[in-house]
Order: structure tokens, then sequence, then C-alpha cells
């Protein structure tokens, strides 16, 4: 651990200022709380938002895993967990389980979580109005009175367009039936895991200076019409070629030689367990 | 080896970073302090960008990323996020300050008279690779003594104008200082907000954005009523006794207020409607002219109506930071797999749903 900082990198007085608007996003939920944004040594964009949620709540006895759109090894996420594991000196995990602590860029952990745990996902862009709206003056006035005709309109109007709803990951959700929340880029497969969750959810976006909450036990609803039912991504009969595993997120690869397509699991944490299981595809990948 | 591959993330970042030490090689000749004097200016932008004034930490951080001012600027401000801010100092007395250079472009004559001072602009731009002739040493000691000129009081420019009633009355809806270190830009801000977030804006940016307005509107004609570039003297508070203050040091900086006649019909202070000349301010740390000057023509052109990227205040703002520009481009470096596949997703839904309505 590094001693020549503070633990968790920032001084005491930010880490109390980040804590305080994370209270007032939990007050109300999906709304977003402007704050102080610190710069950090890692990135602007790099998941700084999410990094000072974790760094103003993290504690010396905490068990932190940090992913990075499904993996616990992608170079962003091994990055993030080398500062904050030198600031912090807690202990790092990959199981989902084991963690009190989760951060997460992009992706939900396949196995369900806890009511002690908590998520901390990485936003870039927390507006979900900025689809439609570029201002944020007006942004916040529609969100204050509830207006979201725009963003109903532009769904709309995809269908007619394209006969589907192209807005992919980050699919705007209603949280709590009363504002209209970006989940973040996760696929819409993660979204319905956000419904009634029992584990605390935190946004941040540094780099926006945005933080907001889904709190445990809170209605999350995305977007969607009567007749159009909302629809999460679709692998078909795919399977993750290193588990087996079906009916989860799969990352879609080119074998590097012969250019065969081939699935295998987003979340590594959860294909590891698996695999330690003893569960085995009958194909391989590469 | 593949940047997120499934397994060795550790190992390429380890292998990664010994790979950059060898690309900066790290001479140990060149001491950074070799940079305060020789490299004035640059040390400027980098102190001046991230609202960090240390010619020796600007150094360092310079040395540390092979001169890259993005870099130079994010280190800085990282380092600055972990020390805590114990004061804020008294707003500063420019109209005192150490002048090393001053000049108006409105008037001739101005009241403490114009001085040249230490510029580029006169020197033909013709590569010397021998960049101390003999010569201009003896020169130097004539500078030198004009450099140490003691505090005197230059009234400003624009104070003449305003004596005369003939500027615009802009009176600030939120006066109160306000920290955009400390809290979040949010609009519409404050001037205190605005123009901490251009004095620290990217040079480039500001520059850029300032051009559009001079190139866009040919109307419109700002001039530099005044540019002072000198040291001025920072004072805090004394916490015990209000009256009394602490000087804690001197920073160089060069200030600017542009003026912008405009054939607009104004409120003035008395309520009665006439015409007025609009000004703007602009400062930056170090001798850093042209983005003073851009800065205070963004400061006049955001007040002014107009879809223009000059008039557009939350553009501006929010797209000119170098932290944030430099880290948002460049997280695209960043696998987007997730999201890419779930937008490919859409694509191949909507391709199928598009072949089925033509057979």
């Amino acid at each position: 651990m590094n001693r020549n900082y503070n633990f968790a990198y920032l001084d005491e007085s930010s880490k109390r200022e980040i804590r305080r608007a994370i209270l007032n996003a939990i007050a109300i939920p999906g709304f977003q709380v402007p704050f102080g944004s610190r710069e950090l040594p890692i990135g602007r964009g790099w998941g700084t938002g999410g990094i000072q949620i974790t760094l103003s709540i993290i504690l010396p006895d905490d068990t932190l895993k940090v992913i990075d759109q499904g993996s616990d090894d992608s170079v962003n996420a091994v990055s993030i967990k080398r500062f904050i594991s030198e600031c912090t000196g807690v202990g790092m995990t990959t199981d989902s389980e084991t963690a009190s602590v989760i951060q997460s860029r992009h992706r939900i952990p396949e196995i369900p979580l806890r009511s002690d745990q908590i998520l901390v996902l990485q936003v870039p862009e927390p507006e979900p109005l900025k689809l439609v709206e570029g201002s944020e003056v007006e942004a916040r006035r529609m969100h204050a009175e509830k207006d979201y005709n725009l963003m109903w309109l532009r769904l709309f109007e995809d269908l007619v367009q394209f006969d589907e709803i192209v807005a992919a990951a980050g699919y705007p959700v209603m949280v709590n039936g009363r504002y209209l929340t970006n989940p973040s880029p996760i696929p819409r497969y993660d979204v319905p895991k956000l419904n009634m969750s029992e584990t605390l959810c935190l946004f941040g976006a540094g780099r926006e200076k945005k933080i907001y909450a889904i709190p445990p036990y809170t209605r999350v609803e995305a977007l969607s019409f009567e007749d159009v039912p909302f629809a999460v991504e679709s692998f078909g009969d795919h399977y993750c070629c290193k588990c087996g595993a079906k009916g989860v997120f799969l990352d879609e690869s080119y074998n590097e030689k012969t250019g065969e397509k081939y699935y295998q699991c987003s979340d590594t944490g959860y294909c590891n367990g698996r695999r330690a299981a003893g569960n085995r595809a009958d194909i391989v990948c590469k | 080896m593949a940047y997120a591959a499934v397994s060795g993330g550790e190992n390429a970042i380890k292998a990664s970073i010994e790979l950059t030490r060898f690309f900066r090689k790290d001479e140990p000749w060149f001491d950074p302090s070799l940079m305060d004097g020789a490299l004035n200016l640059l040390l400027d932008k980098v102190m001046s960008e991230s609202g960090f004034y240390s010619e020796k930490t600007a150094a360092i951080a310079l040395k540390q990323c092979e001169g890259s001012t993005e870099e130079a600027v994010f280190l800085l401000r990282a380092y600055r996020s972990t020390l805590s801010r114990k004061y804020y100092s008294k707003p500063l007395d420019t109209k005192h300050m150490r002048v090393i250079r001053r000049i108006s472009a409105v008037f001739k004559d101005i009241p403490g008279g114009q001085r040249l001072g230490p510029t580029y602009d006169y020197t033909h731009r013709l590569i010397q690779p021998e960049t101390r002739p003999a010569a201009i040493l003896k020169l130097e000691d004539w500078i030198g003594d004009e450099c140490s000129l003691t505090e005197n009081e230059y009234p400003k420019v624009v104070d003449l104008l305003r004596d005369q009633n003939l500027l615009e009355y802009n009176p600030d809806p939120m006066p109160e200082y306000y920290d955009i270190t400390k809290r979040p830009l949010v609009f519409p801000c404050s001037r205190s907000a605005r123009l901490q977030a251009l004095s620290r804006g990217e040079s480039g940016f500001i520059i850029g954005v300032a051009y559009s307005f001079l190139r866009g509107h040919t109307v419109f004609h700002p001039n530099v009523g005044e540019l002072r570039c000198g040291f001025a003297g920072i004072l805090i508070e004394y916490a015990v006794d209000k009256n009394d203050v602490w000087y804690v040091g001197e920073i160089l900086l060069t200030e600017v207020d542009c003026v912008l006649p405009r054939t607009v019909v104004a409120k003035t202070a008395v309520g009665e409607q006439s015409l007025r000349i609009a000004t703007g301010y602009g400062v930056a740390f170090g001798r850093n002219e042209t983005k003073a000057i851009a800065m205070s023509i963004l400061d006049c052109t955001m007040d002014m109506p107009g879809d223009d990227p000059c008039n557009n205040s939350e553009f501006i703002l929010l797209s000119g930071d170098t932290v944030e520009m430099n880290g948002f481009v460049s997280h695209l470096k960043l696998p987007h797999y997730v999201t890419f596949q779930s937008k490919l997703d859409r694509v191949r839904e909507s391709v199928k749903a598009w072949n089925s309505d033509e057979s």
C-alpha cells in the first residue's frame, strides 16, 4: 500500500462530499445528483465516476471485484484494481459471491447479487435524455416536470423506421415510476436484474459529474409499448465454448486462424466458477 | 498480445509500462529544473490548463510524460485531488501588479503608459540553431532591470470607459464565488464558474472557438482594450483578524480586457436605454496571451444571443477541459465488446425484419 497518499487516495473532506451526494442519490432513486468530481490518476472517461464512489465508500476490510465488460482480466479492470489496491490495501477477488463491493463497467454479474453487497457502475453519459435533448438546462426541466414525451416519441419513431426499437446498451428505464434513468451501458440482457434487486446499485459519472442510485427493492422498468414488449439480446442456441453455459450473455469472437465464429461467457468470473465445478463445452475455443 | 485477452491483462500492463519507460529514455542528465527558464511558455500552458501554479511540479510532470501537455495537465490535476484546500485568497489586485508587459490596442496613450515587454510578436520566425548570440547577452542585464520593476499602480483602461459611462452594465445575477474544483459546473452557471472553466480550458480549444467567432462575424470586431502581463501578489485573509492579511507569494499571469462595441440597446444602472460597449475578461497563469485574449472574447460572446458555438456556454464550458476531452476521446481505446454486441443484435434484428418484409 502506498503510504504517500491518504487511504483511498482522495482527501477525507472530498470523500465525505461524495458520500453526501451518494446519500442524496439513494434518497431520490434515479435522480442525477451533481457532485464536485475530482480528477484521479486514471483517465477521465475510464471509470473515474465509479472509482470515486468506490474510493469514498470502501473500508479496509472490504473485498473488491472490478470487471470491465464482464471481464476480470481486461486491462482497464486490472489497472483500476491495481490503483485501488495500492491506495487502500483491500483484498481483491474475481468471485462475485465473495466480493462486498463490485465495480463494473457495462455489465452486471450473472449470479444474483445480495443485500450485503454494493454494485458500483461506471457511467459515461448519465443523461438518458441526451438522445433527444442536447441542453442540460432543458433536460433538467423535463425531469422536473416528468416530461418524457420526446423519449416515447423517439422509441415510436424507431419502430416506424426500423421495425425495432434500436436503443441497444444503456436502454432507458423508469426508476420507481418517477425518473427516466440511464442504467449505464449495460446490455438490455442485464436491465431486468435491476428491477427489485436486493443490492444497492450506485452509478458514477466522473466526467459528467453526476451520481445516481437505484436502492434495493426499487421498481425499474424498461420503456416499452404494450404491443411491443422490451426484448433482450438473443443468442439463439449458442453456448459458451468454455463452460457450455446457455442463456447467459455471450461475447462473439472469431477464431484467429480460421475466422470461424464462436461464443464465450462475457462474465469471466461466472465462467471460471462453472469450469471449476466441472462444466465443460463439447467444442473447444480457438 | 491481445489487450483484453481472457487472461494476461496483468502481464500485458506490466510489459507495456516497461516499454513506455524504454521509449522515454530516462536520461539522468535531464534535470526537470532546466525547463524552468528554458521552456517557460510550455510550463505556463500546462500550469494554466491544470489550474495548478507550480513551475517545479509542472516540469517534473512534463519530464515524466515525454513532454505531452495533456498527460502533464492530467498528472498535475490528479495530484491536486489529494491536497486539501485550506484557504481562498483575496481577489488579486492586478491594478498593482509588477507589470512586465502592458499594451492597449484601443488608445495610443494610456495612463501609466504602454510597455511592449517580452513578446514573440515582433520576432521574425526564422529558425535559429544558435539561440543565444553573444551580442544579446549584453541586453540581458537591461531586461533584468526592466523586469524587476517594483509594484506600481497601473489604472485599468476599461475603467476609463466605465467612468465615462460607456460600458454595458451587466450585473452578475450570481455574484458569490463558486469553486468549480469542488462543486460541479451546472447550468445556468455563474460568471465566476464560467471564468474559472475558461481560464483552465484547453488552450487550442478556447482559441479555436474564439477564432470561429472572428471568422463568422465580420460585423463584430472585438478589440484588446488592455493586455497586461506581470506578477500579482497573493494575499490570504488572516483567520483571527479579518482585517489582516498574509502575503504568501506572487504569481505570473496574463490579464486581458476586450471591448466589443455593440449596436444593441442595453439597460443601464439607472434604467435608461442606450448604446453601450460590451466587455469581456480573460486571465491565465503565466505568459499566456493568445489564450487570455480568446477567453475574453468568449466571455463576451457567451452573453450574446445566437446559435453558434461561441454563444453556447454549455457547449464551450463542457467541451473545453483538457483532462475531460483527452480522457473521453482516448477511452474509445477501451474494449466495447458488450455494448457493440448489443448494438449488433439490434442491427441483425432490424435487417432480419427488413428481409422478411421484402419477401
